[in-house]
């Protein structure tokens, strides 16, 4: 059976690039291009939404 | 499920003013969740701030705010507890404005117990302004005003808040930000005057002299010196050392300050 995968939106308009969520991601599933986050590796995403909550530009939206 | 925080932030008004990793958009997000937890009215909820990074949050809330002098937070909450009783009012500051600028007000905040919550966003240093040291700097801390270490000790603040008298304590850190909603929360349901200091981290006038490498680096070091209460009871002295203690400190039921306003109103009505 398919993993139903999540959607991790990233608003790159409001993103400063602090690192919080690439350092707490506990499976590793996003890195910064640049100077702002993007996703990596969706399959890892466990939906434990500490992205989002941690997020303190409202940069990270996660839809199970 | 995503939360939907933008239901309660003014349409236009992000990406804020924080600096990057700066906490105070973790305990924004809290607020915004414990506002929604005990559903408060945004036409009913009055959000209050003086002047500070910390005070720029009631800016981007989409509920009834004021944004008021420095350190005058409380009084001005005062004033729109005492005119509207039935509105929940919400206080937000930082540790300069709240025990430098404003200690006195905040002392007898406390000390009236008017039923209201003070949020204090407590990052050790006036940010705005440039890295000046504010009471909440600790011993030996660098800032631009003490380049040699701050040779002042730093104000505990919730132990301030239960030495003057407010009715509900508690502290929290931006990294442990699945607590804050609920100290939060608690807090704003508490029927007298509660304080909720936050730990924060400011990386930008803070950590950058005070040798913290990077936002990551803070926001660990907030983890590491964090102890919840109830694991601090079966720690001894010296392992509390250097460890500041999460959770709700402190709880006690004292009357109220608009309901005994009520009472004398009501005594001056009947005096001839």
């Amino acid at each position: 059976m398919e993993k139903k995968l999540p959607t991790i939106e990233i608003i790159e308009k409001y993103c400063k690039g602090c690192h919080i969520c690439v350092e707490f991601c506990p499976t590793k599933v996003l890195e910064m291009q640049g100077f702002v986050a993007s996703v990596k590796n969706l399959e890892a995403c466990i939906k434990c939404m500490q992205c989002e909550l941690r997020c303190p530009d409202f940069a990270i939206k996660v839809t199970a | 499920m995503a939360f939907d925080y933008e239901k309660y932030i003014r349409p236009g008004k992000l990406p804020h003013i924080w600096c990057p990793g700066c906490g105070h958009g973790i305990v924004m997000k809290g607020l915004i969740r414990a506002i929604d937890t005990v559903g408060l009215k945004k036409e009913n909820t009055a959000i209050v701030s003086g002047i500070g990074c910390a005070s720029r949050l009631p800016g981007y809330m989409d509920c009834c705010t004021l944004h008021t002098a420095h350190g005058r937070a409380a009084a001005f909450a005062t004033g729109v507890k005492m005119a509207k009783p039935e509105m929940d009012v919400i206080l937000v500051g930082g540790d300069g404005d709240g025990t430098a600028i404003g200690g006195n007000h905040f002392i007898h905040a406390c000390r009236r117990n008017i039923d209201m919550t003070y949020i204090i966003l407590n990052n050790k240093i006036y940010g705005m302004t440039g890295g000046q040291f504010s009471p909440a700097t600790p011993t030996g801390a660098k800032a631009s005003t003490t380049p040699y270490g701050n040779p002042d000790a730093a104000f505990d603040i919730a132990k301030l808040a239960i030495g003057a008298g407010a009715t509900f304590v508690a502290r929290g850190t931006a990294f442990h930000a699945n607590q804050i909603d609920k100290l939060i929360a608690e807090a704003i349901q508490h029927k007298g005057f509660s304080v909720v200091e936050i730990l924060d981290d400011c990386p930008t006038t803070y950590g950058r002299r005070n040798k913290f490498k990077s936002v990551i680096e803070m926001m660990n070091h907030l983890k590491e010196i964090a102890v919840p209460v109830k694991a601090a009871e079966k720690m001894s002295p010296e392992q509390l050392q250097g460890k500041v203690l999460t959770g709700v400190l402190y709880k006690e039921e004292r009357p109220e300050y608009t309901d005994e306003y009520a009472k004398v109103i009501e005594r001056a009505k009947g005096a001839k």
